[in-house]
């Protein structure tokens, strides 16, 4: 068992990975509450479920499933280029993960803004006068998808943090700790939408 | 190790960091610090829930309005139970005593994660203070009740997402801190501490970390889920919308049952430390009491539902959770065995932090066995929402929890402050207290059988001389408070210096100065006994 000095910055990375595993096991749980709403709405009514899921747009849905799946790769190439000493290559592909996260983003601001445009959010009245389910179904496709955002760009900071500290030197071969827990907290953020997709947008 | 050899150090409270003066506290990473900002805190704040309560027992002296209306009533016991609840006694414990002295029974120099263990105790303080903030900003103080049951929550207009937003952010702290606990536990043991060398009070903050970790996200999400209710009517509780309120009740007992051990495991494990030390013996059934605390973690995940035995839930699943609610009482009878027998055959020295961790048995019990009545199902619906309720979960929470905090501080204040306090004034104490929790909490167990409902500013006379025993029993136990407070503050000024193991403790937090230097160990001690053992001479007592 190793002990750290407390007095330097770098640390133990096993103690640092098994912080951000916990942490990880915590967002899981908070996603978990809304998926537990989530089956409880869809059992009660299935009908309202498939006829509002039609609404949204598989085409959007797949092109970002995609996004996010290649720049799950990209993060993770990066950590292998930091571990091979080969600087510029990572910091390219920290910064293809970025501009894919940034798609992602672009294209969630159109699929929302066009649902917006019809009056499709909650506590609008179009909303009010559909079915119940289908009311509850888009209350909680926003709610899901709006704290999977909050978490993109919040993974997006953590990754321009990386980028500044990948080329002032700061993260090298030797001691790779925030790019390796930024990626697995990325990797999070892709797995949670890999379930979101089929729940909302597959399901008609 | 020895004292001669560790007077290398200045005291943590000495030690000069990075930072001067105020600063060196406010920005300080280390975990004895921490420890004591925790606990200030927490004293702040329990005077503040405290006076909110005697308030409320001052109403309740005569039927009819006495000193206020019911809206005031409404807003004093949801604030009294927001601040005891979420900013008391879920975090103290393990946020006192769990970053003073883990690091020191691991035999660390600090936490995993000293910057984290900082960033928590500001989210802690700014949620704190939002809590407090609700009562007197905005549209009136939240008439709710701590639990922010829909669909009143989403409708009323007081001050509900100041609460809400609140209880949120301390439970991001409570994570944190739990997450914090763990890793620490997991990688900084000493060398030679295997999991089964580690001593009882950190295996039940580790057991309570878990919780803290695995729990307190389900309440986040379901505050979020209430703000976005009363923000943009998002329906998921409204059964007006499709939704359903009973959902919204799983989802907050889903956390909120479990949080009932985050707040008695480390108590436990605070009392499982007073028993050897205070017998000179070690402790009785080891295996039996860390296993114990994991089952009631455990266990305690699936009893939620018993909350809601009269919120029309199934027939099959009311029977699972009363038969679950049985079954976690079980590792608590165990502990309680154990606890008893430690002390059976030693050599017992009734000092205060015995005392304390007696009457906490003692009390314990007295709402562990009214928990059993209040978990079948038959029972529950006669007494549900009565002022029997009340008794049980103060008799849990302040008899047990708050009697072993006060144990705990007794036991370890020596090591904390370097001073020793007044036998006599804490012993006096410890009695005002004890009769005075006694005579405040027992007459609502007889009112409420008889019908007294809780939550209600105003009652019939029938309930009047119960209601009068408890407000007197309220005042007497607040002095007992105050006194105590009182010989903690003397002491600290004008106390005896307090040696480094004024107690016999084996524990390694004994085996450094008092109060211990800022790096706590000179070298890292090595581990070659199991805890608890007494048969070595470096551990007698220095009086």
């Amino acid at each position: 068992m190793t002990h750290p000095d407390i007095n330097s910055g770098h640390m133990d990375s096993q103690t640092g990975k098994l912080g951000m595993w916990i942490f990880l096991f915590t967002e899981l749980f908070l996603f978990g509450g809304l998926f537990l709403v989530y089956a409880v709405f869809r059992a009660t009514y299935s009908e309202d479920f498939h006829k509002a899921a039609r609404e949204l747009n598989a085409f959007i849905g797949t092109l970002n499933t995609i996004f996010l799946l290649v720049s799950s790769m990209t993060v993770a190439m990066s950590l292998t280029a930091i571990q091979k000493k080969q600087k510029n290559l990572a910091i390219f592909l920290v910064l293809s993960t970025l501009f894919l996260a940034a798609l992602f983003m672009l294209n969630k601001y159109f699929e929302w803004s066009h649902k917006f445009h019809f009056k499709l959010y909650p506590g609008s009245e179009v909303l009010k006068n559909l079915a119940r389910g289908e009311l509850l179904f888009f209350g909680l496709y926003y709610m899901m998808t709006g704290l999977h955002a909050l978490h993109v760009l919040v993974g997006m900071i953590l990754l321009s943090v990386n980028l500044v500290k990948i080329r002032s030197g700061w993260i090298t071969s030797k001691n790779y700790l925030l790019l390796e827990n930024s990626a697995l907290y990325w990797h999070l953020v892709d797995l949670i939408w890999i379930f979101l997709f089929p729940l909302l947008y597959l399901i008609t | 190790m020895s004292n001669s050899e560790s007077g290398t150090q200045l005291s943590y409270l000495k030690h000069p960091g990075k930072y001067k003066g105020i600063l060196s506290w406010l920005l300080t990473t280390d975990h004895k610090r921490i420890g004591l900002l925790y606990f200030y805190c927490v004293i702040v704040f329990f005077f503040v829930a405290a006076i909110l309560g005697l308030l409320m027992r001052v109403e309740l002296f005569s039927p009819g309005q006495t000193i206020m209306g019911p809206q005031t009533y409404n807003g004093l016991f949801t604030i009294h139970g927001i601040i005891m609840i979420f900013v008391i006694v879920i975090p103290a414990l393990p946020a006192i005593f769990g970053n003073f002295f883990l690091p020191l029974m691991l035999g660390a120099r600090d936490v995993a994660f000293p910057r984290l263990n900082l960033f928590s105790f500001y989210l802690y303080l700014t949620g704190a203070i939002l809590g407090v903030l609700s009562q007197f900003a905005g549209d009136g103080p939240p008439d709710t009740g701590w639990t922010f049951y829909v669909p009143y929550s989403a409708e009323s207009s007081t001050n509900v997402i100041f609460a809400l937003t609140a209880a949120f952010v301390l439970g991001f702290s409570s994570i944190l801190t739990g997450l914090n606990f763990i890793v620490t536990i997991h990688r900084l043991r000493a060398p030679g501490m295997g999991w089964f060398k580690m001593p009882l009070f950190p295996w039940a903050i580790y057991a309570t970390g878990w919780i803290q970790v695995l729990a307190t996200p389900i309440i986040g999400i379901t505050l979020l889920m209430v703000i976005a209710e009363r923000v943009l009517h998002i329906g998921f509780f409204d059964p007006a919308l499709g939704g359903d309120p009973v959902l919204f009740q799983h989802l907050f007992w889903i956390y909120s049952h479990p949080a009932v051990y985050i707040m008695i495991l480390p108590a436990m494990g605070i009392v499982t430390e007073i028993f050897p030390t205070f017998s000179q013996k070690p402790v009785f059934g080891y295996t039996a009491i860390l296993i114990s605390s994991l089952a009631i973690a455990f266990v305690g995940y699936f009893v939620w539902g018993h909350h809601m035995f009269t919120a029309g839930i199934s027939y099959g699943s009311r029977w699972f959770f009363s038969f679950l609610t049985f079954l976690v009482a079980v590792p608590s009878a165990i502990k309680v065995f154990n606890w008893v027998s430690t002390m059976y055959g030693g050599s017992i020295d009734l000092k205060p932090p015995l005392l304390y961790a007696i009457s906490f048995i003692f009390l314990f019990m007295i709402g562990g066995f009214t928990g059993i009545t209040l978990g079948a199902v038959a029972a529950d619906v006669h007494v549900h929402d009565t002022a029997f309720v009340v008794a049980h979960f103060h008799y849990i929470i302040f008899g047990g929890m708050g009697f072993a905090t006060f144990a705990g501080i007794h036991y370890w204040y020596p090591k904390m402050f370097g001073k020793m306090y007044s036998n006599r004034i804490a012993n006096i104490a410890w009695g005002i207290n004890f009769a005075g929790f006694n005579l405040l909490y027992f007459p609502q167990f007889v009112i409420g059988l008889q019908g007294m409902p809780r939550r209600y500013f105003d009652y019939l006379p029938q309930f009047q001389t119960g209601q009068i025993i408890s407000t007197i029993g309220g005042f007497i136990l607040f002095t007992g408070l105050v006194l105590m407070v009182y010989n903690f503050v003397r002491s600290i000024k004008h106390g005896a210096i307090a040696p480094s193991n004024p107690w016999g403790g084996v524990t390694l937090e004994w085996q450094i100065p008092s109060p211990p230097p800022h790096e706590n160990f000179d070298t890292i001690p090595e581990i070659k006994h199991p805890p608890y053992f007494f048969g070595n001479n470096s551990n007698t007592k220095n009086e």
